[in-house]
């Protein structure tokens, strides 16, 4: 026989607090880093005196700016469900070219390691891409390979640069009393969000990010969408060597050790997702932003070995991917 | 009737893989405006000429036209653009990104500046669904409608990409009664628009409805093209399988009837319950018992049977074997108590590849087969023997790796890896979904066997005929909660989907997903 | 598709390949030993293949358990700075004799890799992300420990088991040798070896198959951390002191390398412990080269991550079918 069971006015109710929590959650995971940095500028100008001034709110700013324009390929990538952990090596070998050439034309400086660290980034895409082998690997020998490659070029020696005002004016410059890798940085993040959320590429990337089957069922130029990120990714990397060198009037083989560490914590710090189809331009400007104070704080209070920091970024690391983790499995993405 | 020249042509098509003819010389072709259905076993070469006809694989040897030119494409993109859009059994869209950048993704409305509007997006993506009365929020993301929505979701898609052939792959198998109208009604709509519409399909009623002609493959090669109307739907199915009518006759149904059931419950499903999912599910099994379990797609099947089997996480409830509680959420304790499992999606849940045969029949039982943590070669491989032989499990040996087998003794591997624990209950989600005629009427005789000889089954299918027939009770659950249930001769199609539609309007499955 | 044909296979790329994809690590080894005989001065000599196993034998050990967590689909980005822990603890604890100095660093290391393995297996994260964290703060972690010094070890016992010789042959070269048969036992022969291999070739099954899956994936990744500590034991005591600037640096490379070389896929499902073998040999003897060659250590580097990739590259067809 035919049997009915009763409807549930109480699970009507409850769907909707479930609502409301899911929007909590949300919001948390969009806007919590922006809170978190809040918070810890808050405390800052209570802890340290001399934090909350002009001078050093913009050398933090200037410090973060390299690290910022690597997040800004980074973020491309990560929502695209890669990785890239070459960008580190990329910029030490940034740093070195430009320091090269540099003594050979000052313009050059500048254009040498963006195209030389982008044809790595190509490579990277290409293999990721075309043969279909996977981000972290690939990236890893990269990051393995380029280093092997600086240590060859370089030698460990620092390559000094002088007598280049034009090229180290890029690095360490101020127009309006804000230095200029300050004003690229942030170009970078407007072009990267305008790509990103206004555009038909930046909508390749989120769906190739959330199903790549689909996407190239879809009809979306998967190969090509991929190339391009991991290609953005080392220009960029390449880019940020270059200012960072020209800021340090050197170029110095052994920097960017674990910056691929620091480049991923700010994007997945911002909101991105480390699973890749949603993701922020303005969150990871707000992660790199938070590791720059954080970085401060500890330079602020001076005893910290780089030991100790190293332990803190990896620790730092495990919370905010769980704390990723835990927020993304609450709204049942 | 119709003397145009054909929009899409395959002529003496071959395809090779290592080992396998998957096409041999097979020519097809397609009017504008008609609808033509592509049947045939798994394993006949539907699918493989469908890839190569939009650009997946190359073939290697024989021609493609298209429109009257012979076309070589590269990738499933290019045979887009040129006009040949495809619907694919799963639903191949993206979940996290709304309906309008899903229905719009690679051909994005621009701004003047270049940039995306997405304004005009959501506006255009709303009159493309409308039009085929599709209701749904355009910026709302696409897994937060029901199954069937997003299926016509994809239809909109293909359909508003201007194409001019259009495929589907088993479109149906997402879609309710009233959605499975709304797709006839937009291929009917298209055929007027001279489209042409290839539908491949394993329900055979479907194709009687809609389509006019039919081409019918079998191991690669091509057996029979013309109209639909000359063959009845026996004498299509003999063809498909190559097989006497006569014989076709005699198998056909003897699935269900004659069951003894024991009287006290084997298994007792009480109050369970995990929000958003399920709501107070409880049901008792008997030993010889098929009971069914039937809904629409969102209703709960499946994730009755996996919290049954302690693959679902609960809020609360209880299971009971045999009058003992079974603790839930432990597919180990499940298992010990009795229960087996066989998961809808074999490819995603069932086969693990990379492993043979012998290791995946053996996969759950190897706490039996094992002492001191070392796996006993000798009770391992008379197991695999004893049910190879049982099941009719075709492969060139034990060691064959599972993946090269076909759909049909895949299932029966998964079947052997659950009978030879020798469970009391076993639970079945779409056991014959995706195999061959063939192997479906085997599978059915096999689950009436093991009835008769005092197992209790749990039975999910999408196909209402298959649980009308095959079930001595069947369990209807809607949003999550029983609704109603169906014993002896009350058990019908009409009375089960009437017990299915009643006072429904949340059919897009919102809060209990699936 | 799957009625194969019967009848006789003809040679084709695809077999080409896959026999490549099986078997090329002992054509790679035979293709280098004779490269290195003919061009390589003393390179045949029982004194380099002394040198080249003792080489070997700490890389052998961490590819292991390398090999039983790439078998689940994952990554230990983690070895080589659970190696430098290690050879921080043991100075530390040597003064209560050294067996108690080697327990302690196994607990230790064990319970790193429990770790690693609790955040992939309960908390769901990458395995990459997971033992990233240890990569960078492990290393810091054994400095802080040692206070950024080298300890110097002088437990004459402690020494041997790094420096000893058993019938002319080193210690950590027969502790290789047997771990290397211990574990393709288990992965051969075991229930645990099964389920590895079921969770790496299709996780969802495995957990629907009743196998304890978060136990087993807790536990490749403490084997992988226990085999990483034993092999910074036996190099502490080959070093005859504790240095967590250099011991295991780098190892991570080599290590997957050796894995993924030797034909054990990253996709997971099927674990090859010969292959592994080889593939740690290829490796050594590919530093070898380069050190008695005089070359720089930093274009072994490079060549090292070429060979990688071509090494995935040619895996990359497993599973397709």
């Amino acid at each position: 026989m035919v049997a009915n069971s009763a409807g549930t006015a109480a699970e009507a109710a409850g769907s909707e607090k479930a609502g409301r929590s899911e929007r909590l959650f949300a919001l948390l995971q969009r806007h919590g880093a922006l809170a978190v940095l809040v918070l810890v500028l808050a405390v800052s100008a209570f802890a340290f005196e001399r934090f909350l001034t002009f001078r050093n709110l913009e050398n933090v700013v200037a410090q973060s700016s390299f690290l910022g324009l690597i997040a800004v390929g980074m973020t491309f990538v990560i929502v695209s469900k890669g990785i890239d952990l070459s960008v580190g090596s990329l910029l030490a070998l940034g740093g070195v070219l430009a320091a090269f050439s540099v003594q050979v034309a000052g313009a050059l400086a500048l254009i040498v390691p963006v195209l030389a660290c982008g044809a790595i980034g190509l490579l990277n895409g290409l293999l990721i891409a075309k043969a279909k082998m996977a981000p972290f690997i690939v990236t890893l020998a990269a990051l393995l390979g380029v280093r092997g490659l600086v240590l060859a070029i370089a030698g460990e020696r620092t390559i000094a640069i002088s007598d280049a005002p034009l090229f180290t004016w890029f690095g360490r410059g101020e127009i309006l009393r804000i230095d200029v890798p300050i004003f690229i940085m942030i170009l970078a993040f407007a072009v990267g969000a305008l790509i990103l959320n206004r555009t038909s590429y930046g909508q390749a990337i989120f769906a190739i990010g959330s199903s790549e089957d689909a996407a190239q069922l879809m009809g979306v130029p998967v190969d090509r969408t991929k190339i391009i990120a991991y290609t953005v990714s080392g220009a960029l990397a390449g880019l940020a060597g270059a200012l960072l060198a020209a800021r340090l009037s050197a170029g110095q083989p052994v920097v960017g050790a674990a910056w691929e560490l620091d480049a991923i914590a700010a994007v997945v710090v911002g909101g991105t997702l480390l699973t890749g189809g949603y993701g922020t331009m303005s969150g990871s400007l707000v992660g790199v932003l938070l590791l720059g104070v954080l970085q401060n704080l500890i330079n602020q209070i001076g005893t910290l070995s780089s030991y100790t920091q190293q332990m803190a970024s990896g620790a730092f690391l495990i919370i905010v991917v769980t704390i990723q983790i835990y927020l993304t499995r609450k709204r049942n993405l | 009737m119709n003397e145009q020249a054909p929009i899409l042509k395959a002529r003496e098509v071959t395809k090779r893989f290592p080992g396998v003819l998957a096409l041999d010389r097979v020519s097809f072709q397609l009017l504008p405006g008609e609808v033509h259905a592509l049947v045939g076993e798994n394993g006949a070469g539907k699918s493989t000429l469908i890839k190569v006809i939009t650009g997946v694989y190359a073939p290697d040897e024989g021609r493609v036209l298209f429109g009257g030119e012979e076309v070589s494409f590269a990738s499933p993109r290019d045979s887009q653009a040129a006009g040949i859009s495809t619907i694919y059994q799963e639903i191949n869209l993206i979940p996290m990104r709304s309906v309008a950048q899903n229905v719009f993704l690679g051909r994005e409305p621009r701004t003047r500046f270049g940039l995306l509007d997405s304004e005009r997006m959501n506006r255009e993506a709303a009159e493309i669904l409308g039009r085929y009365g599709i209701q749904a929020d355009v910026t709302a993301p696409l897994h937060s409608l029901g199954l069937g929505t997003q299926q016509m979701v994809a239809v909109a898609r293909a359909v508003s990409l201007d194409a001019r052939v259009v495929i589907m792959d088993e479109p149906t198998s997402s879609l309710e009664a009233r959605e499975v109208d709304t797709l006839f009604r937009v291929i009917r709509q298209l055929r007027d628009e001279n489209v042409g519409v290839v539908y491949v399909s394993h329900q055979l009623d479907e194709l009687y409805e809609i389509c006019e002609k039919v081409t019918v493959l079998r191991d690669g090669k091509l057996v029979h093209s013309g109209d639909l109307a000359e063959l009845s739907k026996l004498q299509l199915i003999a063809t498909m399988l190559g097989r006497e009518l006569a014989e076709v006759e005699r198998r056909a149904t003897g699935f269900g009837e004659n069951r003894e059931v024991g009287r006290e419950p084997v298994l007792r499903v009480r109050g369970l319950t995990r929000r958003h999912v399920l709501d107070g599910v409880s049901f008792d099994v008997r030993p010889g018992e098929v009971v069914g379990l039937a809904g629409l797609l969102g209703a709960g099947r499946s994730e009755t049977a996996k919290a049954i089997f302690g693959a679902q996480p609960l809020d609360s409830g209880e299971v009971q074997m045999a009058g003992k509680d079974v603790k839930t959420g432990s597919p180990p304790s499940a298992i010990k108590a009795g229960i087996a499992f066989l998961p809808e999606d074999r490819r995603s849940e069932g086969i693990i590849p990379g492993l043979s045969v012998r290791e995946n029949i053996v996969a759950a039982a190897m706490p039996r087969l094992s002492r001191v943590g070392l796996v006993s070669e000798k009770a391992q491989n008379e197991l695999v023997e004893r049910f190879m032989e049982r099941l009719g499990i075709k492969a060139s040996s034990p060691d064959q790796p599972v993946g090269e087998l076909s759909g049909g003794n895949q299932q029966k591997v998964m079947l052997a890896r659950w009978l030879c624990l020798d469970p009391k209950v076993l639970i079945l989600d779409e056991p014959t979904r995706g195999i061959d005629v063939g192997a479906k009427a085997e599978v059915q005789h096999l689950i009436d066997e093991l009835a008769e000889g005092g197992l209790g089954v749990i039975m999910i299918s999408s196909e209402l005929e298959e649980v009308v027939e095959g079930s001595d009770r069947v369990v209807v659950l809607r949003n999550g909660s029983v609704a109603g249930t169906l014993s002896g001769d009350d058990i019908s199609e009409e009375n089960l989907m009437e017990t299915l539609a009643e006072g429904g309007s949340s059919e897009n499955g919102e809060s209990a997903g699936e | 598709m799957s009625r194969a044909t019967t009848g006789t296979r003809s040679l084709d790329t695809g077999t080409i390949v896959g026999w490549t994809r099986d078997n090329g690590v002992y054509v790679a080894f035979a293709v280098l030993v004779l490269f290195n005989a003919i061009f390589t001065t003393n390179f045949a000599t029982t004194a380099t293949l002394f040198n080249l196993l003792i080489q070997v034998a700490p890389v052998l050990i961490v590819s292991l358990g390398m090999a039983l967590v790439i078998g689940t689909e994952g990554i230990d980005l983690s070895v080589g700075s659970v190696m430098a822990i290690a050879s921080a603890i043991v100075p530390l604890y040597i003064g209560y004799g050294w067996p108690v100095a080697v327990l302690i660093a196994l607990v230790v290391g064990t319970l790193a890799g429990a770790l690693n393995g609790s955040l992939v297996a309960f908390v769901g994260m990458q395995p990459i992300i997971a033992t990233l964290a240890l990569f960078v703060g492990g290393r810091g972690l054994a400095q802080v420990l040692v206070g950024g010094q080298l300890q110097i070890i002088s437990d004459p016992t402690f020494l041997a088991l790094g420096q000893a010789e058993v019938l002319g042959i080193p210690l950590p070269v027969i502790i290789a040798g047997v771990l290397t048969l211990i574990v393709g036992f288990v992965v051969r022969r075991t229930t645990f070896g099964r389920y590895v291999l079921a969770i790496g070739g299709n996780r969802a099954a495995s957990y629907l198959s009743g196998h304890p899956v978060r136990a087993v994936l807790v536990a490749v990744y403490a084997i992988s951390a226990a085999l990483a500590t034993v092999a910074g034991v036996l190099a502490t005591a080959r070093l005859s002191a504790g240095d967590p600037s250099t011991i295991g640096i780098l190892i991570e490379l080599d290590a997957i390398a050796a894995v993924v070389v030797g034909g054990t896929p990253l996709s997971g499902g099927k674990v090859s412990v010969v292959g592994t073998v080889m593939g740690a040999l290829v490796m050594a003897v590919i530093t070898a080269t380069f050190i008695m060659n005089d070359l720089p250590f930093t274009y072994a580097q490079i060549l090292k991550a070429v060979i990688i990739l071509l090494a995935v590259y040619i895996q990359r067809g497993r599973g397709s079918v």
